[in-house]
């Protein structure tokens, strides 16, 4: 039975992604039809637009969401928390600190290096902010709920290290008013200019993170049954739980420093995954990184194509899918 | 004895002031309300820079105790109290300077909240250039002297009409992209930007129907390929760098305009320096012209 609905659900995200995929092909600053993605291939920028512009963002957004997925899977089983997600364990707070503290210094500095240069150290310096930031945000979340034992903590924890963490890169930039503009762009989260060099990072990234959860897997599983129960499995819990923080962070701070900060992909995608198919978390991390995909790019693609040529930020598109679906979820679990 | 002299002088020469300044003065402000103002006022806090520029253009500029942050044309301006932004206007540190009039544009909440607190509040749009024109037109009787209205916005003409005779005739037409956020947003023909490039004879990438500041799909853009794009210049420099925009011909025949960011904030203010504002479009278009020619 469970084995049946895995399926479906994998046959189902797999068809929904690829029929996206074209979608995001064909969802250009026309609106979005299959004659025009004909006609624009066949022009002469059909190669530039289709090519340079719409593969590297459809591709690029569906990454960022699978990052976020998995984030929010590693974060859930970890903390055995259905609530903990990047955001509210100050992880992506810590990572737009971090990028914001990057783009603040760039702006000081910016005259005394080369274009080139800093474009350079400017990107790999983004990946590795953001990854920190993320790091450090998780750590003191921990610190502050000494550990992950107690929800309410865990989660009172997160809420006011995301306030801190936010309030000190709003005080960043007020000190730097100048990066005050392409900071708004980043919290509102883009995907507009995702190229192939942010999809590059990004698919280092889920190469980077998903083994790993994959092989930790086993021990989420474990730690299901509570503490006690995986310490006589003979898990080397600390470590098992490091190596999963670091993979949250990582997953996280690569996403955020490519397209911003987008809400809710990462909390709902594995609660859609659980509501679906339940399994073990060998399938709900990898489903998830799958479910998040599918969700940013169907919100990038609703986003290009709402009211073109116009654009609507996706961010805002997340927070209301993800948003609706959780009120729906909360109002039927009052009613039942 | 002396004490008592002076004070004599100075109330017979307050009762010359008011007798001079007139009737209570009744202005319609842009939401439609009816300000009333004893006198021209002595002190003004303006929360925006295009309503600073415009208070000192019409020679009042000793009159303001205070302005907004972002505030920065004339220098006299800076040494000023700094009282926030529109968003976070500080309510405690304006109402302490006792203005006797607070000029911005809609922001209901610190409205509200400064005529609650008794403060004369007046709402100015700047949108367009009509908005412009009237809003100087108030602000001008306001301070008491309607006059100057049509001194300042004929200095703008004529900046206007020396701009337009610098462009070169071979740009006249040229399709411009205008970015006024990296996002990007751009100004469309109804702006007060894209209303000054039609001005200089120059015609807009985007169509009227996007309205005053769209935000657009990137792609959208490389498919316009604009004649000439213009923008921050830290801006201008990250073009290339964004997915598929290195195909733009007017980035790589380098007809663009990338402005350093005092002039850029000249541009973007509707504001009585729109004249000069138009002026530095037309040193940029002077520009491509004898690149062009080389």
């Amino acid at each position: 039975m469970d084995r049946r609905r895995r399926h479906r659900l994998a046959i189902g995200l797999a068809l929904i992604t690829t029929l996206l995929l074209i979608g995001g092909l064909a969802a250009g600053s026309e609106g979005w039809s299959l004659t025009q993605l004909a006609q624009t291939w066949h022009s002469a920028d059909g190669a530039l637009i289709v090519g340079q512009i719409r593969a590297p963002r459809t591709l690029g957004a569906w990454l960022v969401g699978a990052l976020l997925g998995l984030a929010g899977a590693t974060a859930q089983g970890l903390f055995r928390n259905p609530l903990a997600d990047p955001y509210l364990l100050g992880s992506a707070s810590g990572a737009s600190l971090g990028v914001v503290l990057v783009l603040a210094a760039s702006l000081l500095g910016g005259h005394s290096i080369s274009l080139a240069t800093a474009d350079a150290i400017a990107r790999i310096g983004l990946v590795a902010a953001a990854f920190i930031g993320a790091l450090l945000g998780v750590m003191l979340t921990l610190t502050l709920a000494r550990g992950a034992q107690q929800t309410t903590r865990l989660l009172l924890a997160g809420v006011v290290v995301g306030v801190v963490l936010a309030a000190v890169s709003d005080l960043v930039t007020s000190a730097a008013p100048d990066a005050l503009r392409g900071k708004q762009a980043f919290m509102l989260g883009s995907t507009g200019f995702l190229g192939w060099g942010s999809c590059a990072a990004l698919a280092l990234g889920l190469l980077v993170t998903l083994p790993p959860s994959w092989r930790l897997a086993r021990a989420l599983d474990a730690l299901t049954l509570g503490v006690d129960s995986a310490h006589s499995l003979g898990l080397a819990l600390p470590r098992i739980r490091l190596a999963l923080v670091v993979v949250l962070a990582l997953a996280t701070g690569i996403a955020v420093s490519q397209a911003g900060l987008i809400a809710f992909v990462g909390l709902v995608a594995p609660h859609l995954v659980r509501r679906f198919a339940p399994a073990t978390h060998g399938f709900t991390l990898i489903a998830s990184a799958a479910a998040g995909g599918t969700l940013l790019l169907m919100a990038d693609v609703l986003a290009r194509s709402l009211i073109a040529p116009q654009e609507v930020p996706v961010g805002v598109l997340t927070a209301l899918l993800g948003g609706g679906y959780l009120i729906w979820l909360l109002h039927r679990r009052r009613v039942s | 004895m002396s004490r008592l002299f002076g004070r004599v002088i100075a109330a017979w020469l307050g009762a010359i002031a008011v007798s001079v300044a007139g009737a209570p003065l009744a202005l319609r402000d842009d939401r439609g309300a009816s300000v009333t103002v004893p006198t021209p006022p002595q002190r003004i806090v303006s929360l925006l820079p295009s309503l600073t520029e415009s208070v000192c253009a019409l020679g009042a500029c000793a009159r303001l105790v205070g302005t907004d942050r972002f505030s920065n044309w004339p220098a006299s301006v800076l040494a000023l109290p700094k009282l926030g932004g529109l968003d976070d206007a500080q309510i405690e540190r304006i109402v302490a300077l006792r203005p006797d009039v607070v000029l911005l544009s809609s922001s209901a909440r610190v409205t509200d909240r400064l005529e609650a607190l008794g403060l004369k509040v007046l709402v100015l749009e700047s949108r367009d250039h009509a908005d412009v024109k009237r809003s100087l037109t108030i602000i001008a009787r306001l301070l008491g002297t309607p006059d100057q209205a049509e001194r300042v916005w004929s200095d703008i003409e004529r900046e206007t009409r020396a701009a337009v005779d610098r462009v070169p005739a071979s740009l006249r037409g040229q399709r411009v992209y205008f970015e006024v956020d990296a996002t990007p947003y751009a100004a469309g023909p109804v702006s007060f930007i894209g209303q000054t490039l039609a001005r200089l004879g120059l015609a807009n990438a985007l169509p009227v129907e996007l309205g005053p500041f769209p935000k657009l799909n990137p792609e959208y853009v490389v498919r316009l390929q604009p004649d000439i794009v213009m923008a921050a210049r830290q801006d201008l420099a990250d073009m290339p760098k964004r997915p598929g925009w290195s195909a733009l011909r007017a980035l790589r025949d380098e007809r663009s305009c990338g402005f350093a960011s005092e002039r850029y904030e000249l541009l973007i203010r509707p504001g009585p320096r729109m004249g000069e504002a138009a002026g530095v479009i037309a040193d940029c278009l002077v520009d491509i012209d004898t690149k062009a020619h080389k």
